[in-house]
C-alpha cells in the first residue's frame, strides 16, 4: 500500500487567553483520505483548536504544518486558500443569498477574469462562470440540494442548511475539511444520511476530514481515529474501539453519561 | 402644473441625496460603521473639479473623472489610515474617529483654500425642456438620469460580479466570509472606493445646482443623505434610492408650500415618525443579532 500523504500536522500547539491556558501541547497528524474525530467534554478546547488551525486565533505556542508548509504569518482567508475549510457550530450561511450563490461565493478564487470581463460579459467570463456553475451544481447534487439551488439559503430546512454549509466549505477546494458538530440537532435518519454523505465526500475528493461531534454513535461509526481532549490537553488517541474501552476516557467523558 | 414642476425638482434633488446615501449605506452594510467623513469627501470632490477647470483649464468631463479618481483614492486612504486599525475596536471609537476625520478634512480645506466661497463653474448648460406649461432644466434631467444609471450599474455590480457577491457575503458574516477565502480587508477597501467615487459624482451634480464651494460644503448634504439612508433602511441599496428621493420631494414641497425655513425641520420630523413606526427604515431588514 502506498504511503499516504500527510495533510496536516500540529506540533505542541497551545494558546492562552489571559492567564487561562485553553489548549496546551496539542500534537496531531491527519493524512489524506482519513476521517478523524475530536471529542471531549464541553469547554475542553475543541472549537478553539479549529480556530487555531484556521488562524482565527493566533497560537501562543507550537506550529501548524499544512501540506509541508509551516503556517506562520498568514491570515484566515489565506489559510483557506492554502487548503483548510470549515463549518460552524451554529450555522453561519449567507442567509440573504441563494443556495447556489453561497457555494459560488466560496469559489471566488477559482476565476481570474477581471472586472472588465464581468461587465462586458466576455467569453472568458462566460467560460469560467459556466465552469463554476457546473462545479457548484455537482456539489449541490452530492448534498441533495440541487433542486433548491435558487431558493434563499435561509429558507432551507435545518438539515439542508447543515448540508449546505459543508457544500460551501468544499467549494473552496480544501485538502482538510473541519466540521464543527455537523450532526447537531439532526434526527436519527438525517444523521445516518449525513454519515453516508461525509464518507462519500471523502471517497470522491480524497480529502482529510476532522470533525467535532457529541453524538457518540456518529463519531464511533465514521471516524477511523479519535482524539480525546480534556481541559485543553490530549487525554487519549486511538481507534473507536480503543477509545470506547479506555478507562481514562470513560472516567472523564463517557462515564458521567 | 406648478406642483408637477416642484415634484420633478424634488426628485432631482433627491437623486443627489440618493447618490450620496449610497456611500453611507454601502459602507454601513459592509463595515458596519457610519462614515461621517463621507460628506467631506463631497467637498473635496467639488474643490478638485473647481481647480481642474479654473487652474488647469481642463474640459468639464475630464475634470469630473479626475475628481472621481482622486476621491476614490481618498476613500481608500481614509479607510486604511483611520478605520482599519480600529477594525476590532468598539463602534463608538470608530464613530468618533469618523467625526475626527470629517473635521480634519474641513480644516485642511480651510487651511489650503481659505474659508471664502468659490464660485463653482457652470458645468451643465442653463437651457431647459418645455412640456406644455412645465419647464424642466437640463440639470434636473441629467441628475435624475445619472442617478438611475448609477443605481442600475451598482445593482448589477452587487448581484452579478464576484466582487459584488463577496461584498454581500462580507456584509452578512465577515468571519464566515474570511473562512471561505474572501479577502475581507480588500472588499472593505473596494466599498470605500466606490462610495467615495460616487461622492465625487454627487459633488458635481450638487454644485451644479448650488454653485458655491467652501470647506463645510459637505456637511448639510452629508447629513441629509445620511438621513435618507436611514429613512430607506441603512444597508439597503434600493433603500438609499427610495429614501433619497422621498427626502428630496418632501424638502422641495415643504419649501414650496409651507416654509423655506421650516423645510429641514419638516424633513427630520418625518424621519423621526418613520423610525418610530418602522425602526429599520422603509426597506430595511430586521437583523437578527448573532450570538
Amino acid at each position: 500500500m502506498p504511503e499516504k500523504k500527510l495533510v496536516l500536522q500540529a506540533n505542541k500547539l497551545g494558546i492562552d487567553f489571559g492567564g487561562l491556558t485553553a489548549v496546551n501541547n496539542f500534537n496531531f497528524k491527519i493524512y489524506e483520505g482519513e476521517i478523524c474525530g475530536l471529542i471531549g467534554p464541553n469547554g475542553a478546547g475543541k472549537t478553539t483548536i479549529f480556530n487555531l488551525l484556521t488562524k482565527v486565533y493566533e497560537a501562543s505556542r507550537g506550529e501548524i504544518v499544512l501540506n509541508d508548509k509551516v503556517l506562520s504569518k498568514v491570515s484566515t482567508f489565506e489559510v483557506n486558500k492554502l487548503g483548510i475549510a470549515r463549518t460552524f457550530q451554529n450555522i453561519r450561511l449567507f442567509n440573504q443569498m441563494s443556495v447556489e450563490e453561497n457555494v459560488l461565493t466560496a469559489m471566488n478564487n477559482d476565476t481570474d477574469y477581471s472586472l472588465f470581463d464581468s461587465f462586458f460579459r466576455t467569453k472568458k467570463f462566460y467560460d469560467q462562470e459556466n465552469q463554476k456553475h457546473e462545479k457548484a451544481m455537482e456539489l449541490l447534487r452530492i448534498f441533495n440540494l440541487d433542486k433548491d439551488a435558487d431558493s434563499l439559503a435561509s429558507s432551507l430546512p435545518y438539515g439542508g442548511q447543515r448540508r449546505l454549509e459543508i457544500a460551501r466549505a468544499l467549494a473552496t477546494n480544501p485538502s482538510l475539511l473541519l466540521l464543527d458538530e455537523p450532526a447537531a440537532g439532526m434526527n436519527e435518519s438525517e444523521t445516518l444520511e449525513l454519515m453516508n454523505t461525509i464518507k462519500k465526500v471523502r471517497d470522491t475528493f480524497n480529502i482529510a476530514i476532522l470533525l467535532i461531534e457529541h453524538d457518540m454513535k456518529f463519531v464511533m461509526g465514521i471516524c477511523e481515529r479519535i482524539t480525546v481532549l480534556n481541559y485543553g490537553q490530549i487525554l487519549a488517541v486511538g481507534t473507536p474501539e480503543e477509545i470506547k474501552n479506555n478507562p481514562k476516557v470513560i472516567e472523564a467523558y463517557l462515564g458521567g453519561a | 402644473m406648478l406642483f408637477l414642476t416642484y415634484l420633478i425638482n424634488g426628485i432631482s434633488l433627491g437623486s443627489v441625496y440618493a447618490i450620496i446615501a449610497l456611500g453611507y449605506t454601502m459602507v454601513y452594510g459592509i463595515a458596519k460603521m457610519l462614515n461621517f467623513a463621507h460628506g467631506d469627501v463631497i467637498m473635496i470632490g467639488a474643490y478638485i473639479i473647481f481647480f481642474m477647470i479654473y487652474k488647469f483649464n481642463l474640459p468639464i468631463l475630464l475634470s469630473i473623472i479626475i475628481s472621481i479618481l482622486i476621491c476614490l483614492l481618498l476613500g481608500i486612504i481614509i479607510e486604511r489610515l483611520a478605520y482599519k486599525p480600529l477594525r476590532k475596536a468598539s463602534s463608538l471609537s470608530v464613530l468618533i474617529t469618523a467625526i475626527g476625520v470629517s473635521y480634519l478634512l474641513q480644516n485642511l480645506a480651510q487651511l489650503f483654500w481659505t474659508s471664502s466661497n468659490k464660485i463653482f463653474p457652470n458645468i451643465i448648460s442653463n437651457g431647459s425642456f418645455s412640456f406644455g406649461s412645465i419647464s424642466i432644466s437640463y440639470l434636473t434631467i441629467i441628475t435624475i438620469l445619472v442617478c438611475l444609471l448609477i443605481m442600475l450599474v451598482l445593482t448589477l455590480f452587487v448581484n452579478k460580479t464576484k466582487i459584488g457577491m463577496a461584498m454581500r457575503a462580507v456584509s452578512e458574516d465577515k468571519d464566515a466570509a474570511r473562512l471561505m477565502g474572501i479577502n475581507v480587508d480588500r472588499t472593505i477597501s473596494i466599498t470605500f472606493a466606490i462610495g467615495s467615487g460616487l461622492a465625487a459624482i454627487a459633488s458635481a451634480l450638487f454644485c451644479a445646482a448650488y454653485p458655491a464651494v467652501y470647506p463645510t460644503l459637505g456637511s448639510m448634504p452629508g447629513i441629509k443623505a445620511f438621513t435618507a439612508a436611514v429613512f430607506g433602511g441603512i444597508g439597503s441599496i434600493p433603500g438609499a434610492l427610495v429614501g433619497g428621493i422621498m427626502l428630496g420631494i418632501i424638502e422641495t414641497l415643504s419649501k414650496a408650500y409651507i416654509s423655506t425655513q421650516l423645510s429641514d425641520a419638516i424633513v427630520f420630523a418625518i424621519l423621526i415618525i418613520v423610525l418610530l413606526i418602522k425602526p429599520t427604515g422603509l426597506l430595511g431588514r430586521k437583523v437578527n443579532e448573532k450570538v
